[in-house]
C-alpha cells in the first residue's frame, strides 16, 4: 500500500472559507447573540431599573425555567423531531412531585431526614422519563409522526394533571420543605439556583453533543437518518434517549417552578411549549433537523425574557411580548436564510 | 504492487456465488447466478432496470438471503443476516445516494458507526484528532483534495464520493460494491471516481461496479457481467467484448455471449 501514498495532497483546487464564514461565527446562534447583546444594552440604557440587582435576579430566574426545557427541546429538534408535550409534562411532574411530598410527610419516611423530598423529586423525574419513553417508543419503533404523538401527549398530561388535582393547586409540605425551597428557589454564590442548574446542564449538554459518540449520532439522525441506519447506528435507541432527556428537562423545570411559586397549580406552564420551541428556534436550532446547540437555546430563551422585561420596564403593554417574540422568530430565520443564500 | 502480482499471490477467490436464486412470492428476480471474483478484479455489473442487479447486490451486501444457492466469501461459506454482518466479513457498499450526513464533517462521516474513542475516567469521548488524521491519510491514498474537518454540505460531488469510498477503506475490506457511483456527477468528477476505483484495484481490493454508463465500465473494468431477466447472460473480459455487444446483451438483441 505504501507506494500508493504520495506526498500530502495540495488542496490547490479547494478553497477554505474565511474564518468569519466558518464554524460558530457563521451560525444563526452568533447573529442572535449579537442581537441579544444589542437589545440588552438598549434596554439597560433606556430604562432605570434593568440593571438593578433585584431585576437581574428575577429576569435570570424567569428565563432559566424556559431555557432548561429549551435545552431538552433542542436535542429533539436536532434529531429532526419536535416535542409539544413539554409544557404539560412540567405541570404533571410539578403536581405529582408536590403530592408525593405531602404523601411521604404522612408516612414513616418522614422520620428519616430528607428522604421524603428525595423520593418525591425522583418520583417526579421518573414519571417524566416514562412520558419521554412512551413518546420515543411511539416515534422510533412505530414510526408515528413526532408532531402528532407529542400533541397527543400534551393533551394526555394536561388532562391527567387536572384529573389528579381536580383543578386545585398543590402546595409543597413536609418536614424538610424549607430545604426543598432553598434547592429550587435559593441562591448559590449570589446566583439564583435555577440559573446555576441551567449553566451546568448547558455545559454538560455541550460536551455530550460535541465530544461523545451519542452526540454525534444525535446530529447524524437529523442530517441523514438512513445513513445512520446503514452504518450500524442504533437509531431507535438514540431517538428514544433524546425524547426521555427532553421530557426529564421539562419535569425538572416543573419541579423548580413549583418551588418558586410555593405551589403547583394545574394550569402551570400552559402554552409554554411554544415559548420553549421558540427559544430553541431563535437560538439557531433548525426544525428540519441537524443543527442546534445549548448556547443557542440559552440565548434564545434569554432574548425572549429581555424583551418581555424591557417592555414591562418601558411601561409598554406587556401583551406586545408575543408580537415581538413572533417577529424575532421570523427575523432570525430570515437573516439566516439571506446569509446562506449569499454564500452559495 | 500491481493487480496481477496480487492475484497470482493469492488464488482464493474473494467471492464465489453458486446457483444464487431469489424469488419474491411468484416473482423470480434472480435464478442460477454463478459468479467468481478474485482479489483486485474490477467487474462491471450491467443490465436494464429490473434485470436483477440491485437484488444481486443486496444479497451480497446482506440485505436479504438468497432463496437458492450459496455465497462463499474469502473461502468460507457465509449467510449474512444484516448488512453489518457482511461488513464485518469484509464487504463494503458505496450506496447510490452515498449515505452521507451533510451536517457533520468528512471525518465524522468516514467514521460513522465506527468512531475512535478515548477513555477519560469513566467516560469515553470522541478522539477527533485521531479520526481527522486517519481520514486525511485515507483521502491522501485516494488522492482526493478533501479536508477531514470540512462539512460534507460544502463539498463537490467528487469529494463526496471520496468520503463514501474512504469509509469503505477503514477496515480492510476485500470487496467493495459500488451502486451507480457516476450516475449524478459531472464529467470531471466521473474521471475522479474512476481513478479512485483504479487505486482500490491497485491495493488488491475487488470492486463490483454497478453502472448504466458504458464508457465508465469499459474504461475501468476488467470484466463485464450482464444480467437480463434475472439470469446471467454474459461474463467476459472487457478486452474481448465491445459496447455494441454489451448493449445487445442488455436489450436482449443477443441472448448469450
Amino acid at each position: 500500500m505504501s507506494e500508493n501514498v504520495a506526498g500530502p495532497v495540495s488542496f490547490g483546487n479547494v478553497g477554505e472559507a474565511r474564518w468569519y464564514r466558518r464554524g460558530a461565527f457563521a451560525s444563526q446562534t452568533a447573529y442572535v447573540a449579537v442581537a441579544f447583546v444589542l437589545i440588552t444594552v438598549l434596554v439597560a440604557v433606556f430604562t432605570h431599573n434593568f440593571l438593578s440587582y433585584g431585576n437581574l435576579l428575577n429576569t435570570s430566574k424567569n428565563f432559566s425555567y424556559i431555557a432548561i426545557v429549551a435545552l431538552g427541546s433542542t436535542l429533539v429538534i436536532i434529531t429532526g423531531g419536535i416535542d409539544l408535550s413539554v409544557g404539560s409534562v412540567m405541570a404533571l411532574v410539578a403536581v405529582l412531585t408536590v403530592i408525593l411530598m405531602k404523601f411521604f410527610a404522612t408516612t414513616f419516611v418522614a422520620s428519616i431526614p430528607y428522604l421524603g423530598i428525595t423520593l418525591a423529586v425522583l418520583g417526579g423525574l421518573l414519571v417524566s422519563a416514562l412520558v419521554g419513553l412512551v413518546n420515543g417508543l411511539l416515534i422510533s419503533k412505530i414510526r408515528l409522526s413526532p408532531f402528532v404523538t407529542t400533541l397527543g401527549m400534551l393533551s394526555i398530561c394536561r388532562g391527567a394533571t387536572y384529573v389528579i388535582t381536580q383543578g386545585r393547586g398543590q402546595a409543597p409540605a413536609g418536614p424538610q420543605v424549607d430545604t426543598f425551597y432553598s434547592l429550587t428557589d435559593g441562591k448559590l454564590f449570589g446566583l439564583p439556583v435555577p440559573l446555576v442548574y441551567l449553566l451546568v446542564l448547558a455545559v454538560v449538554m455541550g460536551v455530550a453533543l460535541r465530544q461523545t459518540r451519542w452526540g454525534r449520532y444525535v446530529f447524524v439522525l437529523g442530517g441523514n437518518e438512513r445513513a445512520a441506519q446503514l452504518t450500524g447506528v442504533a437509531v431507535s435507541r438514540v431517538k428514544i434517549s433524546v425524547y426521555i432527556l427532553c421530557a426529564m428537562s421539562a419535569g425538572f423545570a416543573g419541579i423548580l417552578i413549583a418551588g418558586w411559586l410555593g405551589s403547583a397549580p394545574a394550569n402551570l406552564a400552559t402554552g409554554y411549549e411554544l415559548k420553549i420551541i421558540a427559544a430553541s428556534v431563535i437560538g439557531g436550532a433548525d426544525l428540519a433537523g441537524g443543527v442546534g446547540g445549548p448556547v443557542g437555546a440559552v440565548i434564545g430563551a434569554a432574548l425572549i425574557e429581555v424583551i418581555r422585561n424591557g417592555l414591562a420596564l418601558f411601561g409598554a403593554d406587556t401583551y406586545w411580548e408575543q408580537v415581538f417574540v413572533g417577529t424575532i422568530i421570523i427575523l432570525a430565520v430570515l437573516v439566516d436564510r439571506l446569509r446562506t443564500r449569499e454564500a452559495e | 504492487m500491481s493487480a496481477s502480482a496480487l492475484a497470482s499471490r493469492d488464488h482464493t477467490p474473494v467471492l464465489q456465488l453458486s446457483g444464487i436464486g431469489k424469488e419474491f412470492g411468484a416473482i423470480r428476480a434472480l435464478s442460477g447466478i454463478d459468479l467468481t471474483i478474485n482479489p483486485g478484479d474490477v467487474v462491471g455489473l450491467m443490465g436494464d432496470n429490473g434485470a436483477g442487479k440491485s437484488t444481486l447486490v443486496k444479497i451480497i451486501a446482506g440485505n436479504f438471503h438468497p432463496t437458492h444457492g450459496t455465497i462463499r466469501f474469502d473461502g468460507a461459506e457465509h449467510r449474512f443476516d444484516r448488512p453489518l454482518d457482511a461488513r464485518a466479513a469484509g464487504i463494503e457498499v458505496v450506496y447510490q445516494d452515498l449515505a452521507l450526513s451533510n451536517n457533520v464533517s468528512a471525518a465524522a462521516n468516514v467514521f460513522l458507526g465506527r468512531e475512535i474513542l478515548r477513555k477519560v475516567g469513566p467516560f469515553r469521548f470522541l478522539d477527533h484528532r485521531a479520526m481527522n488524521a486517519r481520514a486525511l491519510e485515507l483521502f491522501n491514498e485516494l488522492k482526493s483534495e478533501t479536508r477531514p474537518k470540512d462539512l460534507v454540505k460544502q463539498m463537490s460531488g467528487g469529494q463526496r464520493q471520496a468520503v463514501a469510498i474512504a469509509r469503505t477503506r477503514l477496515a480492510n475490506a476485500k470487496l467493495i460494491l459500488m451502486d451507480e457511483p457516476t450516475a449524478a456527477i459531472s464529467v470531471r468528477q466521473v474521471a475522479e471516481v474512476l481513478d479512485l476505483i483504479r487505486r482500490l484495484r491497485d491495493q488488491g481490493v475487488a470492486v463490483i461496479l454497478i453502472s448504466h454508463r458504458m464508457p465508465d465500465v469499459f474504461s475501468v473494468c476488467d470484466r463485464v457481467v450482464v444480467l437480463r431477466r434475472g439470469e446471467k447472460r454474459a461474463d467476459k473480459l472487457v478486452s474481448q467484448s465491445s459496447p455494441e455487444e454489451v448493449t445487445a446483451l442488455i436489450t436482449g438483441a443477443k441472448e448469450f455471449a
